[in-house]
Parts: C-alpha cells; sequence; structure tokens
C-alpha cells in the first residue's frame, strides 16, 4: 500500500479492500515512525485526519451529503504548509506565523476537500517559500531520506521528502523558481509546475505573484496527473487565474513517441554541471531517442541572466507581499517597542529569518526611487528575452529536456554561507516561471554516491498533458521512480 | 554596486525591519554579494524591449479581469479579529500614532 499509485489506492478503497481509515492510520503511523528524523511535516493533526477518513468511507459507502466519490475520495495527501488550511495552524515555515489559524481555506484545499481526499498534515518548507534546501525553515531543517546529512531540496523541501519516504502518497507543494522540482530531483520524485495561471493561488501564501504556481509532487507522472485534475482550474477569487474548458491532464498518458521532438539546450549541458547528472540525463534522452523521439539541439541564449532577473524580480515582489506582516492583524507581534515604527521594525526582525529579510532588503532596494529604472524595469525587459527564447525555441521542437539541477542533494548546511552560491542552484529551474511555461521533473537515475538525479521536462504554454505523457512513457520502461531509500526502507 | 551603512539604514526603514548596529556590516556584505550578482543584467542590451510584468505576457494577450463593482464579500470581522494580538470593538489597537 505504500509503495501503490494513487489509481491503485482508488481502486483499493472501491473495492473495499481497505478503507480510509486504515490506509490515512498506515501514513500516520510512517509519519510517526520517521517524522522526528526526517522533519517532513511541521503540523500533523491525527484525529482531524481519521475525520476526514471516515467523512471519505461514508461517501464511499454512499451515505453523507457530499456528493458521489471520486477518484481521490478517501486518498490521504500532505500540503504544503503554504497553503492556508482552517482547521489546522498555518505557518510557511515562519516564527512570524507560528500560530497563524487560517479563517479560510486555499482553493486547492477547497477543491481537494471536495474531492473527498484525507489532509495527512501540513509539510515543512524553506520560510515564506524562499530556499531551495529546506534549511531556512524556522522549524528545522529537513533532512533527504536518501542521506539523513542532505538536504531534501526546496522549498517544498517536506512534501519532497514525505513522498519519498512514503508517509504520504502524494502532497502538494509551490514552485516559484524551482520550488517543487528541484526537491522532486533531489529526492527521487515526480513534481509538477503548471502553466502560470492554472492552479488558483487564492489561500496559497503570496510570496513572488508572477512567478508563484501550486503544483503537485508524487510517485509517478501518472499520480501527477490525477492530482491536477483535482487541483487545476478556474477561480474567480485569484485574479490571474485562468478561464479555460476543463482538462484531463490524464489524457495522453499512452503517447506515441515517435517523432516527437526534445530540444536539448546547449546552455543546459555545459559546465558546472555534475559529470553523473548529465550522463543520465543523456540516458534518459537516448531511451526517448530509441523510441523514436528525434533530439535536437537548440539554444536558450539568455539562460545565464535568468537567476540575475529572477533575483531581482522574486524579491521585489517579496518585498511587497510580505508588507502585510506587521503584527496589527494576525502573526507575530513584538513585546516591546516604543511607538508604531517600532512595533513594525522589531515585529518584523523578530518574525523573519535571515534569508528573508534578505530578499526584503533587495527587493525594496531594487523598487526604490533612483534604482527602479535600472534594476527592476530593466530585469523585467530581461524576462521578456528568456520568455522570447522558450518562443523560438517552441518552434523547433515539442518538448525541452534537460538537468533539473547542475548537483544531486549536497550536505545540509554547505551552502549555508554564501547565498549566491545557493542562488545558482536553481539556474535550470528559474527559466520556466520567467515565462510561465510548465516545468516537469521525473527521476532517471542515481550520481555514484546512490542520490537521485532528475530530469526536467518543459513543454510550451498548456502542454502539460504531453509533458506527462512523454514521463509517463518513460516510467512504464524504467524503474528510477519506484525506488524507496534505505532510510525509509518499507 | 556596494551599499553604504546610510544606504542599508534606509532601505531597513522602508522595509521596516530592524536591523542592529551589531549585524549591519554582515547584512551589508551579504546583500553585495547579491548586488553583484544582479549588477550582471546592466550590460544587456534591451533597447525597444517592453517590460514584462504578467507570466503570460509575452505570449499570449492577457487582460486583466474585472468584475462589477458590487460588494461581494461577508462580514466577517469577529471570525478575522479572533486571532488577533490586541482588539477592542472591532477594531486593531496599536501604539499611539498621533501626539
Amino acid at each position: 500500500m505504500l509503495n501503490s499509485s494513487l489509481s491503485e489506492l482508488s481502486a483499493a478503497l472501491a473495492a473495499k479492500k481497505i478503507s480510509s481509515v486504515e490506509l490515512t492510520r498506515l501514513f500516520l503511523d510512517r509519519i510517526r515512525g520517521l517524522n522526528g528524523r526526517l522533519n517532513a511535516f511541521i503540523t500533523v493533526d491525527e484525529e482531524h485526519s481519521l475525520g476526514q477518513a471516515r467523512v471519505a468511507d461514508g461517501r464511499r459507502a454512499g451515505k453523507g451529503s457530499a456528493g458521489e466519490a471520486g477518484p481521490l475520495t478517501g486518498i490521504p495527501i500532505a500540503h504544503k504548509d503554504i497553503y492556508c488550511t482552517r482547521g489546522i495552524r498555518t505557518t510557511c515555515g515562519s516564527k512570524m506565523l507560528a500560530n497563524f489559524a487560517s479563517p479560510y481555506d486555499a482553493h486547492v484545499i477547497e477543491k481537494f476537500d471536495r474531492a473527498g481526499a484525507v489532509m495527512l498534515g501540513k509539510t515543512n518548507m524553506d520560510e515564506f517559500a524562499m530556499g531551495s534546501s529546506n534549511e531556512t525553515s524556522h522549524f528545522g531543517p529537513v533532512r533527504n531520506p536518501w542521506d539523513a546529512s542532505r538536504v531534501p531540496g526546496g522549498s517544498s523541501g517536506g512534501s519532497a521528502a514525505a513522498v519519498a519516504a512514503r508517509m504520504a502518497p502524494a502532497a502538494t507543494g509551490t514552485d516559484t523558481g524551482g520550488s517543487i522540482r528541484q526537491p522532486a530531483a533531489l529526492t527521487g520524485i515526480s513534481g509538477l509546475k503548471p502553466t502560470y495561471g492554472l492552479v488558483s493561488r487564492y489561500g496559497m501564501i503570496a510570496f513572488a505573484s508572477s512567478l508563484d504556481q501550486g503544483g503537485p509532487l508524487g510517485k509517478s507522472a501518472a499520480d501527477l496527473a490525477m492530482l491536477m485534475n483535482a487541483m487545476a482550474g478556474f477561480d474567480a477569487r485569484d485574479s490571474t487565474s485562468l478561464e479555460r474548458p476543463a482538462e484531463d491532464y490524464a489524457r495522453e498518458l499512452a503517447m506515441d513517441l515517435r517523432g516527437l521532438r526534445i530540444g536539448l539546450p546547449k546552455e543546459f549541458f555545459a559546465e558546472g554541471v555534475d559529470a553523473d547528472v548529465l550522463a543520465r540525463v543523456r540516458e534518459a534522452v537516448r531511451w526517448f531517442e530509441s523510441q523514436g523521439a528525434k533530439a535536437v539541439e537548440i539554444a536558450l541564449p539568455n539562460t545565464g541572466l535568468a537567476v540575475p532577473v529572477y533575483y531581482v524580480l522574486a524579491p521585489a515582489e517579496a518585498s511587497s507581499n510580505l508588507s502585510r506582516f506587521d503584527g496589527v492583524r494576525y502573526g507575530h507581534r513584538a513585546k516591546d517597542y516604543a511607538d508604531l515604527n517600532d512595533m513594525y521594525r522589531r515585529t518584523r526582525a523578530e518574525g523573519f529569518g535571515t534569508e528573508v529579510k534578505r530578499r526584503i532588503l533587495i527587493g525594496t532596494y531594487v523598487l526604490s526611487h533612483g534604482y527602479y529604472d535600472a534594476y527592476y524595469l530593466k530585469a523585467q525587459k530581461v524576462r521578456r528575452l528568456i520568455a522570447k527564447d522558450f518562443a523560438e525555441a517552441f518552434a523547433r521542437c515539442d518538448l525541452i529536456m534537460g538537468p533539473t539541477s547542475p548537483s544531486t542533494a549536497f550536505a545540509i548546511g554547505a551552502k549555508a554561507d554564501d547565498p549566491v552560491q545557493m542562488y545558482l542552484n536553481d539556474i535550470f529551474t528559474i527559466p520556466a516561471p520567467l515565462a510561465g511555461i510548465p516545468g516537469l521533473s521525473i527521476p532517471c537515475g542515481f550520481d555514484a554516491g546512490g542520490l537521485p538525479v532528475g530530469l526536467q521536462v518543459m513543454g510550451n504554454y498548456f502542454s502539460e498533458a504531453k509533458m506527462l505523457g512523454a514521463a509517463h512513457r518513460y516510467q512504464q520502461a524504467t524503474d528510477w521512480h519506484l525506488r524507496v531509500p534505505r532510510e525509509a526502507a518499507l | 554596486m556596494s551599499l553604504t551603512p546610510d544606504q542599508l539604514q534606509r532601505i531597513a526603514l522602508l522595509a521596516r525591519i530592524d536591523v542592529a548596529p551589531g549585524e549591519a556590516a554582515a547584512v551589508t556584505e551579504r546583500l553585495n554579494r547579491v548586488l553583484g550578482l544582479i549588477d550582471q543584467l546592466q550590460s544587456v542590451d534591451t533597447r525597444g524591449i517592453e517590460p514584462m510584468s504578467h507570466a503570460l505576457d509575452a505570449q499570449l494577450s492577457v487582460q486583466q479581469r474585472l468584475r462589477p463593482d458590487e460588494v461581494s464579500e461577508a462580514d466577517r470581522r469577529d471570525e478575522y479579529q479572533e486571532g488577533a494580538p490586541a482588539v477592542e470593538r472591532g477594531l486593531y489597537l496599536v501604539p499611539k500614532v498621533i501626539e
């Protein structure tokens, strides 16, 4: 059961082979056994989860007013602690919101609730989603189930570790510069950042509003498709939510790979990428070629500017989004202060961690009078150049593939001293959110040290079904996605 | 681009974040590293390029969706104020602003 796919779990629930209460208990036991070591979850409320499981069982038995059971009814899902949840605190990995009781549910939470899924708990994350290693959380770092001395990646590190260690069959995350894809790569699981606007950001605590996108993490592309069918969709309460006809993200899982043109950006296969990572990625591409796909060398010439652009735009937007945390209406408030201004300054100095404060200060600077044109406006222009690179590339290929991350999981504390070193980790994942296009990471092997390597697949706007289809075909022929870390042996 | 202590204090004031004298040097040093990273953008030729503020703007025509200017929210003030640090008669209490 711990290794079963979502459709297998769904079938087992439908056939009454297992109840949702039993299934939820199975994962809660697993969490109790492993979370002390891995720290993947910030909050677990067993009674709350079991209550939802009982409702789901009732629904499967035809009782209750929630309507017919659907594929996810009774299935336990872990949620990144960035999604507001009414029944359980929402911390965003921060001291600022350490005891925040949200008065409403995020749209994504409502969707899973309506689908009858069970909330397994709130997962650990880099504070306010700012980080690539899950080391900036107020609640302590998350450990990689493949090697507990290493990071799981971030900022959705808790969700990734939970799925990788089979503490949850699936989880939600968010991705602004790579925060779903990179931890998926470092923990050997699958994760998708959808096209901007497909998943509502209502109730998803904002980091960088023009980049943030919610998405699923799971054990396979097929599972991601099922999760997207539940998560995606128009929401009037998110002004950037797209109105589009409903789609079935699983519709191309059986896709024919013959003639598929796979673009390989030369900038993604250059120096600075681990040799083992490149080797595994090339092997994966060769598999696709063996199935009739064609590899095409492409260029994304402005790739080298993606990290600087991101570290102007994201902190700028964050400085605006996080200005709401002032101690007045909710969250942390300093105990001692001389006046209102002092209250703001101390509340924010105390409530935010170092990385968050750093990014707010950068953001404030690049938006300030005298610097706005040179930094913020400039970065917005270069963003368009990056987006144009992809438009040109997709004229010549259907999907783009490359490594998700230049290296495998690094040691906890290894990059703590130099923020720029940490930022350069994101070089391959940052371009997709800048252009608004979707990106996916699936496992494609291991390095010499036994650490997972991720293959990134990027597609044109709204091509998730095709991306998931290509990934699914690969996963039918390989078993990287079925491997379980020794740390979390079943 | 290197920040002077005055510039740091100005940014900290704008951001309403206290930076203690003891930490100012370390904070400035780290910020300068990030500024070194983003300064790379200065040499990029962006003449004739429009700034892009919406993620899909490069490829699709995106319009800000509008709705009728009608009240659609319910009054849930009491519920929202349950977790507030200090409230009285429906108002949030903060230190005196006007002397």
